[in-house]
């Protein structure tokens, strides 16, 4: 808000009220709509400029008379296009979302349950398993030494390469279905868990950690009392991270195991066909449930973070 | 009027009174850098008796910290012996023979105040009933009544300092080891704790080790004031200092207390022009 005097006659300061644009854009919907209207024309103008070379083409062949608008009707109504318009893409969401029956085969809801499962499932066996490694690290020196490379070796391994042979070695000891998908979630989502958490459990500063001294207190009384509160706000960061790429490990997973089910085996069969509306509507329906966890995560960051008396997230000491 | 009473030998005079809470005998403590060893305590003989309020002053790098770490068993002393309660600090400290207040408050951010207060309590292993009895009892001792529910940082520095003390107090040792509690604070809220603090010391009795760098603090709480002198860390002078139980901050203008604020700064002037 803005103090000016209007008019050096009048004495009295007038307050100018901001105008709506000002408005608009000072709270975070303007700006995200700004953002989603420039990807939008963009996408259409890409659309166009993709399908167009096979349009004009069929044009030729039959020796169609055609202008721009021509184009551009035709570059968005395509049933296999390069890139489908955006509201191709939502009308097969709409279709495959709302339209079918949430035990059909052909229902993205039926799908993208299947791939929140193993999600979680990894999501909470990587978690487990990236704290249960922090402890390790941060309580046993030995530990430090010989694990840490390990863990940041494991990372460099694409997980394209290594999924596959997951799925057939567990598959050889009968392990199948959700199991092998969230073990490679797992793979990949421990180590941000694991470098946030060795990070928390050692932000302790000297002086908090010469008041437990002075108590005598033991080693465990540190860790609850000290290290896993101070340990909180690192966890929460790298949690964001790691249920992203949970979701993507899911994906990834259900790639070798024959395309059964899955936003993946969405993505497998619409490449087989050619169906490329069908594979962006799976791509937009995964994004989406990555922002809808990653909000998850963000929600329980705030309520867990108020109850420690921690007003800024990040802002923890 | 004796108020300013001399002694020769600091340590021996005392020796055989057997109630000293902590003794000390040659004590020397050498950290080795990466630049070479550094002497933050040489030969030091001191005692302190039961009851007593002892200030350590001296400029930075004299080893005053490092000798109450050492007290509190938080350094290990490379030459010589100390006692604290008549055993090694290292027992005294698993008989959580002493409370101790940093430089910093050293509160726990996501606790609140009277959590704070019952950490060393719950640590202890005490009733429910019994730490929401103390933290209620040492809060109210500190002027803190009503703030229990609040988190530190909705608390001001000096009263963030008064809560590290009633957590220092809330299990009740009978020797408290305070390092520049008041170091950070501004001068009127410092002038303000000196004198709560001094009605607590008369009220509890306990034995006080106090660090400071501040003359007029050291002379105002003090029962005797240890001047100390750095490379190496020593002890230069101890001076008792017998000011009236009842004081108040206007005994600073008094003469008696400028006499023995005036040996004080004798004392560090001295230290000082034997370094150069």
């Amino acid at each position: 808000m803005t103090t000016e005097v209007a008019d050096p006659a009048s004495s009295a300061p007038t307050v100018r009220q901001p105008g709506l644009l000002s408005r608009v854009m000072s709270g975070k919907t303007g700006p995200v709509a700004v953002m989603l209207l420039l990807i939008l024309v963009i996408w259409y103008a890409g659309a166009v400029y993709l399908n167009a070379p096979r349009l004009i083409d069929g044009y030729e062949r039959n020796d169609t008379e055609w202008n721009f608008s021509q184009l551009t009707d035709d570059a968005w109504a395509m049933e296999r296009p390069i890139l489908p318009a955006p509201h191709q893409v939502l009308i097969e969401m709409n279709d495959t979302i709302f339209g079918k029956k949430i035990t059909s085969k052909r229902s993205l809801v039926y799908h993208s349950w299947v791939t929140i499962s193993s999600t979680l499932l990894g999501f909470a066996m990587g978690t487990a398993l990236g704290m249960l490694l922090a402890v390790g690290i941060v309580h046993v020196k030995a530990l430090d030494k010989s694990l840490m490379p390990w863990v940041i070796a494991s990372q460099t391994i694409p997980i394209l390469a290594i999924a596959p042979m997951i799925i057939v070695v567990l598959g050889a000891i009968g392990l199948t279905g959700l199991v092998p998908k969230s073990i490679i979630s797992m793979y990949l989502c421990f180590f941000p868990v694991t470098i946030g958490m060795v990070k928390g459990l050692r932000s302790p500063d000297p002086l908090q950690l010469d008041l437990m001294r002075t108590y005598s207190s033991s080693t465990s009384q540190v860790f609850w009392k000290l290290r896993w509160p101070s340990s909180v706000p690192f966890l929460f960061a790298s949690l964001k991270v790691a249920i992203a790429i949970s979701l993507v490990g899911a994906i990834v997973g259900e790639l070798p195991t024959g395309a059964q089910a899955g936003i993946g085996a969405r993505l497998l069969v619409g490449s087989y066909y050619g169906q490329t509306i069908q594979i962006w509507s799976a791509l937009v329906t995964a994004s989406i449930l990555a922002g809808l966890l990653v909000a998850l995560v963000g929600v329980a960051e705030k309520f867990v973070l108020r109850h420690m008396g921690v007003i800024h997230a990040g802002g923890a000491r | 009027m004796q108020n300013v009473a001399v002694k020769a030998e600091p340590a021996a005079a005392n020796r055989s009174a057997g109630n000293s809470v902590v003794e000390t005998e040659q004590l020397s403590l050498t950290f080795q850098t990466a630049d070479g060893p550094v002497y933050a305590l040489s030969n030091v003989n001191l005692t302190i008796e039961q009851g007593e309020f002892v200030s350590f002053i001296g400029p930075s790098g004299c080893g005053k910290t490092t000798l109450m770490r050492v007290i509190a068993d938080l350094e290990q002393p490379t030459q010589g012996s100390i006692t604290v309660n008549g055993v090694t600090p290292q027992e005294a400290r698993l008989n959580r023979a002493y409370g101790y207040v940093f430089q910093a408050p050293a509160l726990y951010p996501w606790r609140q105040v009277d959590r704070n207060v019952t950490l060393p309590l719950e640590i202890m292993g005490l009733s429910k009933e019994e730490q929401a009895q103390r933290a209620a009892q040492y809060l109210d001792l500190v002027n803190l009544k009503g703030f229990e529910k609040k988190f530190p940082w909705q608390l001001s520095g000096g009263m963030q300092q008064r809560v590290s003390i009633a957590r220092a107090l809330s299990f009740e040792p009978d020797l408290l080891l305070m390092d520049e509690p008041f170091g950070a604070l501004d001068e009127i809220t410092r002038d303000h704790l000196n004198e709560q603090l001094l009605r607590l010391w008369e009220k509890t009795q306990k034995t006080v080790v106090f660090v400071t760098h501040s003359i007029p603090e050291a002379v105002f709480l003090s029962s005797k004031i240890v001047v100390m002198s750095p490379r190496p860390g020593r002890i230069i002078d101890v001076i008792d200092c017998n000011l009236p139980a009842d004081r108040t901050l206007d005994a600073r203008e008094t003469p008696e207390f400028l006499e023995i604020a005036h040996r004080v700064r004798e004392g560090l002037r001295a230290g000082h022009s034997y370094d150069d």
